[in-house]
């Protein structure tokens, strides 16, 4: 194996560790803060990725609906669990948040989608058409869940992926997409050239968890989510209400998947289903990481994706089986490590 | 004869009748076949997740090795399919001997999570290998054949399939009536206290798992001679999902939840399968859309699924028989013997201080109390003595034994039982078959036996010593009740009979009297005194100090973990340092 | 003049054991009110009751206003605090996180609103001020007490309730932690104290209640519960039968 096969191996494995360690990072939050393990990231990947390359095609897709649709079953969900403590004001604030913004948002796509208006306003646009739906699935699925054991969060967390997957074929087809980059050009480095959409990948990687460590480590609310996750009564006692934690914990979620789909769509084609056994690899990395770990995730994340390129070139059939059953002589450690199982809840 | 031992041979004579019935679309009766098939693998996921408390969504991939087993061997060299069931199973069974020694010992989700890992790996390897066939799998299989009538028409098949489903259905209900099906059972009522009766936790839940395993191994087997080809799709994650939905829609605690669960996925999936595209205009796998939002319902709605709202689910009345023989006793230490010494023990956790260099002995035939304010460290001091918690230094000597270092299932062999702060009964089961697990140790059919219905005199010997214990604590009235019925100090009463069925020397109860009533209580004091009169040792934590002061011949005082005053009731009243103790200081 | 806090005929029952039975309770603006009881008398459930982390039968009125189906984080934002019996802090995080997270309810005053707040808790609580880049889980026991009560503080309450303070404390630290209850006196915060310590808690309150099963047994003025025979009787027991 010469060097330079080495080198494009390691670079396509990077790239594809820096999704699977957004990917990572975002499971680790979710469970962090609600307990639940949010197998449907995948399916925020395949629709943002599917929504942005409708966009670039200049059509409609039909997340729209389906945001709307989700929305409207968000407000039904909001209105049963709180419908005896709702003042005016939050009243006003549900319907903005649940039945308005999905409403401009579909305006907004009707007026934009034929225009074509360019790489940035479509995955501005994506974004907001899939973001809003993680939240919205909080509220239907998991907030009436929220004394449920984890377990039980997983079961149900299972049921929103088969439900969203089966959408995926309902709203964008069977057919796979794939859509213009953020960039044609190409960097020369030595023997490798490095496509521009590559640098697009770890760059927006880099900067969005540079991003997401501010706002836990410097701002009011990131600080909130993390006193959610480290001690879910102390949280409640100085005022921090779960629900609305476990709302900006999906919603973060949302963007995160959402972009890693319009991040590598460009990259390879993108199926309504491809994006469950990505978010597998996130989940094998976030295992690897602890669960608990952010950065021990992120580095999990960047030991797949090159484990993926280099098993994809020796023996292509069977990268899947190498990559999932790298998860096991870690769970082996730990296992020996870690002495008795504690009790079941 | 009763209905009880009438129904399989009834359900026998439905199995080989139905596919019969004049009129019965052939349609029906593929249809019966994919929801029998379906509910072998249900009917094991009952053992494993609504029993065992383990969720899988691999369970297909163990019909992918029933499968490919019985495939690969008649296809290829020709074996009989019924030479090929037991290959078929074992290689199940070992499957799930190797996985699960790797993830069983995680904890519940890491270990769901780990069998979503190991399912999607296993399918592309079914579907990559050139053993397994590849994409396209494995065709030409032999059907089923006796005395040379092969058995391909589909009215035939039902029958097979049908009554393989009353034999998993027999002995999935013998095993978890057996004492190694208790051990799984137990559990749910925690691992900590199923441990504290000798329950070798690790190994119930392999049992669970391996059962699961061969069951749907079974369940593939007749697949591969009903299909008479495989090929990777049925053994993926989406099938093992389904299976999981199986049992938790139809209830995943019981075993015709499993077949309600299997029916009626099955027919709402093919109803769905024809039906969505129509609506929807184009071909696809659109039921996934129903079946996600019914499950993530059915778990807002009804957790335990449908049939318990369906048949009144109770625990049904146990017959005991009084002439069994009776289990061998303990003998017991001499009164006034030393019994339990305990010297410079310490734990820690984190920095803070739970147990200080304690010491004290206890002496066979008396009743001890160990007080002292909240935090004082007397739970710590329990947990330390049975095994569950591990000292971080001094001795725990038990008649000549050492406990440092031993296991909780070690410890209770020793003749050591105890009874919960927070009461850990199995809520399933009713209060003697709660009771019954504290025998556990004095049982030894294994789950073969069990399955086998060779286990029947010692578990008759098992039950009547249960009974009998109930009756020395008053409650066998209650014995068929569902354990949780009770009032919150019966159930302390039911933890107490638990631990006496162990035949214990030295029992320990942490606040057996919290949550009874005055006239309940004066019953329990009299139950320890007679149980003291029969030379067992008891060591009681205990808030009340009226019940302990009368109760107890000796009190341990504890405060910051250490030994602050020992002595008669009278005494330890009197002692200025416990009184300080008890009341605080002046700030 | 309406009480901060009354409580009439409140029941609560903790994992199936009735822990409370019958309770009614008052504490007037401004005074420090103890409910003191031996181990297991259902203390700590009547105070989270109280803060809605457990259901609870009766009426429970905050400042005269009802709180049936409020969730502990309404009552947090009506004015209630509550530093538990484990403390409960945010033990990966910083001292003066922990701080800040305790004014949550406050997040609409803004940064500078919250660091005026943090540096009057610095003032009153030195030790933390020295230890505000630490994170919470490896402060001492007694640092641990005073950083959750000063977080509870953070949020401005119009009542303070603390659980067990002494819990676990060596005695001097004890006597720390009760001085600056007295302290807090005069700024004018109504306290509920659930204290084991018997002594210390009707030393520094105004008005007592003895909780004993599940019911109230005794209140009174706290200096003359001070000196009753029976308090002594009900921690050790009757011994007679």
């Amino acid at each position: 194996m010469d060097p330079t096969i080495i080198a494009i191996l390691v670079q396509d494995g990077v790239v594809n560790g820096a999704i699977y360690a957004l990917l990572a990072l975002s499971l680790v939050l979710v469970f962090a803060v609600t307990r639940v393990i949010f197998i449907p990231q995948g399916e925020f990947v395949a629709y943002g990725a599917l929504t942005y390359a409708a966009l670039d095609a200049g059509q409609m897709p039909g997340s729209v609906w389906l945001l709307c649709g989700l929305g409207a079953a968000a407000c039904a969900a909001s209105l049963r669990a709180e419908w005896r403590r709702l003042s005016p004001r939050r009243l006003a604030r549900l319907l903005a948040g649940t039945l308005a913004l999905p409403a401009a948002v579909l305006l907004a796509t009707r007026e934009l989608a034929p225009l074509q208006p360019g790489v940035l306003v479509q995955a501005l646009l994506a974004l907001l058409i899939v973001t809003p739906m993680a939240p919205y699935l909080y509220r239907v699925a998991f907030r009436p869940l929220a004394q449920a054991s984890v377990l039980v969060l997983l079961i149900a967390a299972v049921g929103v992926h088969l439900a969203m997957g089966g959408l995926g074929l309902v709203f964008f087809g069977p057919e796979g997409s794939r859509a213009t980059g953020f960039s044609e050009d190409s960097l020369e480095l030595g023997p490798l050239i490095v496509p521009g959409q590559s640098l697009w990948i770890v760059g927006l990687t880099v900067a969005l968890m540079l991003g997401l460590y501010g706002f836990f480590e410097f701002t009011l609310y990131g600080k909130a989510l993390r006193a959610t996750a480290v001690n879910r009564l102390g949280a409640r006692l100085v005022g921090i209400g779960t629900a609305q934690s476990g709302e900006i914990a999906f919603s973060l979620a949302g963007v995160i998947g959402a972009l890693s789909g319009i991040l590598i769509v460009p990259l390879t084609t993108v199926y309504y289903d491809t994006g469950f056994i990505i978010g597998l690899k996130g989940f094998t990395a976030a295992i690897i990481g602890g669960m608990a770990s952010y950065p021990g995730a992120a580095l999990a994340a960047l030991g797949v994706g090159v484990l993926e390129s280099f098993s994809s070139f020796w023996a292509s059939a069977f990268k899947e089986v190498i990559v999932f059953t790298a998860i096991i002589p870690v769970l082996l450690w730990r296992s020996l490590r870690g002495g008795v199982v504690e009790d079941e809840e | 004869m009763t209905w009880r031992a009438l129904w399989p041979l009834a359900a026998l004579l439905l199995c080989l009748g139905l596919p019969w019935l004049p009129g019965l679309p052939s349609f029906w009766v593929t249809l019966g076949n994919y929801i029998g098939i379906s509910s072998i693998v249900a009917i094991g996921l009952v053992v494993l997740t609504g029993v065992g408390g383990i969720t899988s969504f691999g369970q297909a991939s163990f019909l992918g090795f029933g499968a490919y087993t019985t495939a690969i061997l008649t296809v290829q060299t020709g074996m009989s399919p019924w030479l090929t069931l037991p290959a078929a199973l074992a290689v199940s069974a070992v499957a799930a001997l190797l996985i699960g020694a790797i993830t069983l010992r995680l904890s519940g989700h890491y270990l769901a999570v780990g069998t979503l890992a190991w399912s999607v790996s296993l399918y592309y390897t079914f579907a990559n290998l050139d053993l397994f066939g590849r994409n396209d799998g494995i065709s030409g299989i032999p059907p089923l054949s006796l005395e040379g009538l092969r058995l391909i028409d589909g009215r035939m098949y039902f029958s097979v399939i049908w009554i393989g489903v009353l034999l998993a259905a027999l002995a999935t209900a013998n095993l978890l009536d057996s004492r190694a099906g208790r051990a799984i059972r137990a559990l749910r009522g925690g691992a900590q206290a199923a441990a504290s009766f000798g329950v070798n936790t690790p190994r119930a839940r392999t049992l669970a798992f391996v059962h699961a395993a061969v069951l749907a191994a079974f369940a593939g087997w007749l697949y591969a001679h009903m299909q008479r080809s495989v090929n990777p799709t049925p053994f993926g994650l989406n099938a093992g999902i389904e299976y999981l939905l199986m049992a938790v829609v139809g209830g995943a605690a019981h075993i015709p939840g499993a077949l309600l669960g299997a029916g009626l996925v099955t027919v709402v999936n093919n109803l769905l399968q024809d039906l969505l595209p129509k609506l929807i205009g184009t071909q696809g796998n659109f039921e996934t859309i129903v079946f996600g939002a019914i499950l993530v319902l059915t778990l807002q709605a009804s957790p335990e699924g449908i049939w318990p709202h369906i048949a009144r689910v109770r625990p049904r009345p146990h017959r005991v028989r009084p002439d069994a023989a009776p289990l061998a006793a303990r003998v017991m230490p001499p009164r006034g013997a030393p019994l339990l010494s305990v010297r410079g023990l310490n734990r820690t956790f984190g920095g803070l201080v739970a147990v200080n260099d304690l010491c004290f002995t206890l002496t066979a035939g008396e009743i001890a109390g160990l007080i002292g304010p909240n935090g004082a460290g007397k739970t710590t001091t329990f947990n330390l003595l049975t095994g569950v918690d591990q000292p971080g230094g001094g001795s725990v000597e038990f008649l000549g034994h050492s406990l440092v270092g031993l296991r909780a299932p070690a410890i209770a062999r020793l003749g050591i039982a105890r009874s919960f702060q927070h009461v850990r009964l199995v809520p399933s089961m009713s209060v003697i078959e709660n009771v019954v697990i504290g025998a556990h140790l004095r049982g030894r059919a294994g789950p073969l036996r069990g399955v086998l219905r060779l286990d029947r005199a010692e578990e008759a010997q098992l039950y009547a010593e249960a009974a009998r214990q109930l009756v020395r604590v008053g409650l066998a009235a209650q014995a068929d009740r569902p354990a949780t019925s009770l009032a919150l100090g019966q159930q302390r009463v039911v933890e107490i009979a638990r631990a006496l069925c162990l035949d214990p020397v030295l029992l320990l109860l942490d606040e057996p009297a919290a949550g009874l009533r005055h006239n309940e209580k004066a019953e329990l004091a009299a139950l320890l005194r007679r149980l003291r009169g029969e030379g067992v040792t008891i060591l009681l934590v205990e808030h009340d100090m009226d019940f302990v002061m009368n109760l107890a011949d000796r009190l341990v005082v504890m405060d910051f973990g250490t030994m602050l005053a020992e002595g008669t009731p009278e005494t330890v009243r009197r002692d200025p340092a416990v009184i300080e103790a008890y009341l605080g200081s002046v700030a | 003049m309406t009480p901060v806090l009354e409580l009439e005929d409140v029941s609560v029952a903790y994992g199936g054991i009735p822990a409370a039975t019958g309770v009614s309770l008052r504490v007037a603006a401004g005074s420090i009110v103890t409910v003191i009881g031996p181990n297991g008398a259902g203390k700590s459930t009547l105070l989270n009751a109280v803060m809605g982390v457990l259901p609870a039968e009766g009426r429970i009125r905050f400042g005269g206003r009802d709180l049936r189906g409020d969730g502990v984080e309404a009552r947090v934002q009506a004015g209630m605090s509550l530093v538990p019996e484990r403390r409960e802090l945010f033990a990966s995080m910083s001292v003066e996180d922990n701080l800040r997270l305790g004014a949550f309810r406050h997040r609409a005053e803004g940064r500078a609103a919250a660091t005026r707040g943090l540096d009057a808790i610095f003032a009153a609580f030195p030790r933390l001020l020295e230890r505000r880049r630490q994170r919470a889980g490896t402060l001492s026991g007694g640092e641990r007490q005073m950083l959750a009560m000063a977080r509870a503080l953070m949020a401005r309450p119009a009542l303070l309730m603390l659980d067990e303070p002494s819990l676990g404390l060596a005695p001097l630290i004890v006597r720390d932690i009760f001085h600056a209850i007295t302290e807090l006196r005069r700024t004018g915060v109504a306290i509920l104290l659930v204290e084991q310590n018997a002594r210390a808690a009707l030393e520094v309150s105004d008005h007592g209640y003895v909780l004993e099963t599940g019911r109230i047994t005794l209140q009174g003025p706290s200096a003359e519960l001070a000196s009753d025979p029976r308090i002594v009787e009900l921690y050790l027991g009757h011994g007679t039968r």
